[in-house]
């Protein structure tokens, strides 16, 4: 009996060794280890064994399963093992392939600047506002402190509907529909489409965006005005960027600056890109004018307060240079499809 | 404006300051730096030589040989300027100098010429930088030759005025003053806190009294401030002294004659434009200042015959006009060579009023300019005083004594509060009151009593802001400290409005379309490029009264012709797979003609060729509905689809029974009007009707704890029976377990009889509470089934 599940033992362990597939070893469990295997009947076979022995005879059948178990479970481990390997091994790919893309639309560059400014003044605490395009010429101008045949009229070239509407030509007019609201204080700003009758040309658009910003308060200062603008630069340009500001004429603030920055190219050096000036002008501001106070409700004497106005596409322009402003209304997807 | 810096320096004497110095402050305190130029910039070792001898050169006819007295020695110089004579004095290049070929220095050197050495070079104007415009008494073609009376050896570039700067300044139309280099020279004073010295003015004129020459009589004073005249007899018209020409040079005027220049000098330096007329053109000894008939004809100096209104002002003798008030003088009562007494005019008009005339007279002068930006009038007196002390001074002619001024209303200085105080709170500066005065004083601003007395030339301060402007720009706009607002905190927040147009974009991005923008204006031609029909009320456009041409002519009514253009654009520079979006206004009149704003409409409009289907781009359209929570109530509807549509592949869009968009395939005539040869697809959705239900509420529904269960149905479909009427069907029949169903296929061909077409629907059903049994579905089944037949539809087992 011994000798037999000697030979049973040997006989599993050379199939067992000689199988190269996982359905070789399933053979050798079936045959030997099954219910019909050979140590299964070996096992039947007890009722011919002595009563005495058949303790010790099981357990040398149990012992005998035991070994056979293990060496086929060490061999299935170690095939799976290099099945697995096989396997990751064919299915290896190239990586520098090209990839497939996503096809993502892309947002207009006007659109991800004022996404930038809005999102730069909305956590300052400002509403983004809007006004209407189509606008009435006491709105455009009378209200800003440009009182009928004011010079001021003639530069802006305005297109006119009739004698009292027309395009507005800026977007300050919102800061009057906005003080005319009459809650206070005000914080805004407000972006926009505006007209002015200039001829297409590399720097010229017949139609164009603004980013008009103002704030009414009883205590606000030119040196709040600063501060915010230079926040503002610094925000938009990076924390290296350098902010000047010079006086200017504006009808509807008093006192007026106009704000440039260091050239974020050369960073005030003077290079190409400033025209050698090491200063790029990006925007208009200035103290409320009183009398515009005035006009629209509020009392100078007890509010007072800062507006602003921002060429869009000029920031456009500059943040992406591009040299041609046309650029922006072809809509060329050679061209958005860049941003 | 530009000024010589030579100029500014004189008026300023103790301004030592480099021109870059000078345009940095001049910028920073408000008077605006465009540029500089330094005439002399490239031109090095340039002095006065004589020629002592000129001979022939050996073996070259075109050149000579001249043996040059420079001062400091003697050089031979080889010549090819045939204008040259022994004895003529002639700006010399030495070597080792350099001057200018075109706008390129150039340095000289000794070398040889055709085998004779040259130790030098011989300058025209040009190779000075200059043009013979600016000297008109250089020859045209050669080199420049000096008067007699200059020094050999001296420095030529001096000699000829290019040891200047030019300044070009932005002003700002508030401040006329300084359109005149006096009020930018007080400016620069000011700025470097140096003494101004204006030229002080003398007495002039004879024993003779001006009224016994002419009287002046102003019809309407509203108009005409001020008329200041001054006669002046005997004229020698001979050229200016060369200071003067090269002073205008530098200005960039060019010199013409002693009269000329004068009117001119002064213009500059006062920024009051003068005229002179020949006195005796005069009619009566008469001037009268009154406004022109309507059509009345009038020939200006330089020939042309132009046409008035009643509004333009004119200057008229005893029984014509002899100018246009402010613009042009007559060609009747010009200066000529031969003019012996002069009538000077000094005058100040209303701004306005010259302004518009200037536009209906469709001319435009370097006097009506100046005039209307509005003069002070009190400055005219002092520029006809000034012209008369140089028509003196250069012995042009014998002015009369006396002045004719006839002055309605004189203009006052107005006084202002001072108040410290209110400029440091609008600044947020703490700035003492008698540095504040020190300000003003160099401005000549006075304050006395608490008042600061304002100049009549700085008509632009009238409150207390402009003090404070004032303050701000000598204190130093760099040295304002920098703050953050203080106060009542605000919340940073976008409108509804914008919140829903981000989304929009968004979802637009996502599906693979980028973001077009168009103008709002466009040519009322559109209305045909799309086939809107004659009658169509959408063809009711805003139009603008002065358009740049009429293709920018109406607001746009419909917002297709940009994405069509645009579409077109990238179609013919062969961009493949174009997909765009806009979101941009229609403007709607509220009435014919515009009476009140339009109402403006914010339009999302999708337009793709390519790799795109209907379905595809119905597919954006859902995807935008769902993102604004609108998906539930949307309907496609067949009927009558716009015409710039595919009459069979359009739709108009339907929210909740309100029609908000369309979107179809482009109709291959419109397509073809934009010059496409390809399937164009477009949508437009007015967010204005989608913003009013849009809602980003969003609430968890239980995942599904009970298996589904699946029932496919498979149909032959009359052609004309609409996947949306199958689906209600589903809708209304499903029972309270249909949980949703989906088209997996559709065939229309071969194996289908015609008039039909195949289509295949797989149902789902799920309960929430429990399995479901074939009976809970069976009966949702049944009468879907029966519904469908009854529509004409069989079933394919």
């Amino acid at each position: 009996m011994k000798e037999k599940l000697e030979s049973i033992r040997e006989q599993a362990i050379k199939k067992i060794d000689e199988a190269t597939e996982m359905g070789a070893l399933n053979d050798v469990k079936v045959s030997v280890l099954g219910k019909k295997g050979e140590l299964t009947a070996v096992l039947k076979g007890m009722k011919d064994v002595a009563i005495e022995d058949r303790p010790k005879v099981g357990a040398l059948v149990n012992e005998t399963r035991e070994a056979i178990e293990k060496y086929l479970n060490d061999a299935k481990d170690k095939l799976e093992e290099e099945e697995m390997e096989h396997r990751l091994q064919n299915e290896t790919i190239d990586v520098t392939l090209p990839a497939k893309k996503v096809r993502e639309g892309h947002r207009h560059p006007n659109t991800k600047v004022l996404d930038e400014v809005e999102k730069i003044f909305v956590g300052m605490g400002y509403e983004v506002v809007e006004g209407p395009e189509v606008e009435y010429d006491y709105y455009n101008f009378e209200a800003l402190n440009i009182p009928p045949n004011h010079p001021a009229k003639d530069e802006q070239d305005t297109f006119y509907i009739n004698k009292d509407i027309l395009l507005r030509t800026q977007t300050s007019p919102v800061q009057v529909h906005e003080m005319e609201k009459g809650k206070l204080p005000i914080r805004m700003i407000a972006p926009g489409r505006v007209f002015r009758s200039d001829e297409v040309d590399a720097t010229h658009s017949p139609s164009f965006h603004q980013i008009e910003g103002m704030v009414i308060d009883k205590d606000i200062t030119f040196a709040d005005l600063k501060g915010t603008l230079e926040e503002f630069a610094k925000q938009l340009f990076g924390d290296d960027v350098k902010v000047k500001f010079r006086p200017h004429h504006f009808p509807f603030t008093e006192p007026s600056a106009e704000v440039d920055v260091s050239c974020f190219k050369c960073g005030g050096k003077g290079c190409r890109f400033c025209k050698g000036e090491g200063w790029i002008e990006i925007l208009g501001c200035g103290m409320v004018h009183p009398k515009v106070l005035k006009m629209s409700g509020i009392d100078p004497d007890e509010y007072q307060g800062f507006a602003f106005g921002v060429g869009l596409e000029r920031i456009t322009l500059l943040k992406y240079e591009i040299d041609d402003m046309r650029l922006l209304y072809e809509n060329d997807s050679r061209f958005l499809d860049q941003f | 404006m530009r000024t010589s810096l030579k100029w500014i320096k004189d008026l300023v004497p103790d301004l030592n300051v480099t021109p870059k110095e000078y345009m940095d402050a001049m910028t920073l305190s408000g008077s605006k730096v465009e540029f500089y130029e330094e005439m002399d910039e490239n031109l090095d070792k340039i002095v006065v030589g004589q020629i002592e001898r000129i001979e022939k050169h050996p073996d070259a006819d075109k050149l000579v040989v001249c043996q040059v007295d420079v001062g400091t020695e003697k050089l031979q110089i080889v010549t090819g300027a045939k204008n040259v004579k022994e004895g003529d004095k002639i700006p010399v290049v030495l070597d080792g100098g350099s001057v200018l070929d075109g706008t390129k220095a150039v340095k000289i050197k000794t070398g040889k010429l055709r085998g004779v050495e040259s130790r030098g070079m011989f300058c025209s104007v040009e190779e000075l930088g200059a043009s013979t415009d600016m000297y008109p008494e250089a020859p045209e073609d050669g080199v420049y030759v000096f008067e007699d009376d200059v020094e050999v050896g001296s420095d030529a570039i001096k000699l000829l005025g290019r040891d200047d700067v030019v300044v070009e300044y932005e002003i700002t139309s508030n401040r006329v003053d300084c359109f005149g280099v006096l009020g930018l020279a007080r400016e620069a004073a000011a700025t470097f806190k140096k003494e101004f010295k204006p030229p002080v003015i003398t007495e002039t004129g004879n024993d003779e009294d001006v009224n016994d020459y002419i009287k002046v009589a102003i019809e309407n004073p509203r108009l005409c401030k001020r008329y200041t005249a001054r006669v002046v007899k005997d004229i020698k018209i001979e050229p200016s002294p060369k200071w003067m020409q090269r002073r205008l040079m530098a200005q960039g005027i060019r010199p013409i004659n002693n009269i000329v220049d004068i009117t001119n000098y002064v213009m500059e330096e006062y920024g009051q434009p003068m005229h002179a007329y020949d006195l005796d053109t005069i009619a009566d000894n008469l001037i009268v200042v009154r406004n022109a008939a309507k059509g009345e004809k009038f020939t200006t100096l330089d020939g042309v015959e132009r046409e008035m209104d009643e509004s333009t002002l004119m200057i008229c003798d005893g029984a014509k006009a002899v100018g246009i008030a402010g613009i042009m003088g007559g060609e009747n009562s010009m200066i000529t060579d031969d003019v012996t007494t002069m009538l000077f005019e000094s005058a100040c008009f209303d701004g306005t009023n010259i302004r518009l005339s200037s536009k209906k007279v469709g001319l435009r002068t370097d006097a009506s300019g100046k005039f209307e930006k509005g003069l002070d009038p009190n400055n005219a007196i002092n520029a006809i005083n000034r012209a008369c002390q140089l028509i003196e001074e250069l012995g042009a002619g014998t002015v009369v004594g006396g002045v004719v001024d006839v002055y309605p209303q004189k203009r006052e200085e107005i006084t202002l509060p001072f108040e410290p105080d209110k400029y440091n709170k609008i600044l947020g500066t703490d700035i003492s009151p008698d540095e504040m005065k020190d300000y003003f004083k160099r401005l000549e601003l006075k304050v006395e009593d608490n008042k600061v007395t304002i100049p009549t030339w700085r008509q632009d301060l009238e409150c207390y802001a402009d003090l404070a402007e004032e303050v701000a720009r000598f204190y130093g706009y760099d040295k304002i400290p920098t703050s953050l607002p203080s106060g009542e905190a605000t919340t940073g927040k976008l409108s509804n409005k914008l919140i829903i147009e981000n989304t929009i974009k968004t979802v637009a991005e996502h599906c693979g379309f980028s973001q077009a923008m168009c103008y709002s204006f466009e040519s009322p031609k559109v209305f045909d490029k799309l086939l809107i029909p004659e009658s169509s009320v959408i063809r009711r456009a805003v139009v603008i009264s002065n358009p740049l041409g009429e293709d920018y002519s109406i607001m746009r009514t419909l917002p297709f012709d940009g994405m069509m253009t645009s579409l077109s654009t990238n179609y013919n520079r062969r961009n493949k797979d174009v997909r765009l979006y806009e979101l941009g206004n229609v403007y709607l009149p509220k009435s014919i003609p515009v009476e009140e704003l339009p109402d403006e409409r914010m339009t999302l409009t999708l337009g793709a060729y390519g790799d795109i289907d209907f379905y595809m781009l119905k597919g954006v359209v859902e995807e935008v509905f769902e993102a604004l929570g609108l998906e539930k109530q949307v309907e496609y509807s067949p009927k009558n689809p716009a015409p710039f549509l595919h009459p069979g592949r359009g739709a108009t869009i339907i929210y909740n029974g309100v029609e908000v968009g369309c979107i179809g395939e482009v109709h291959p005539k419109v397509a073809a009007n934009y010059d496409i040869k390809d399937r164009v697809y477009i949508a437009a959705l007015d967010t204005v009707l989608l913003r009013e239900n849009a809602s980003f509420e969003m609430k968890f529904v239980p995942i599904p704890k009970y298996p589904a269960a699946t029932r496919d149905i498979s149909m032959v479909v009359p052609k004309e029976v609409l996947a949306n009427k199958i689906e209600e069907v589903f809708e209304n029949k499903g029972g309270a377990y249909l949980e949703s169903f989906e088209l997996f296929d559709i065939y229309e061909g071969d194996q289908i009889k015609m008039g039909y077409k195949s289509m295949a629907y797989s149902l789902v059903f799920r309960a929430k509470d429990k399995n479901l049994a074939d009976d809970d579905v069976n009966g949702a089944m049944d009468r879907i089934l029966k519904a469908l037949q009854g529509m004409g539809i069989e079933l394919r087992s």
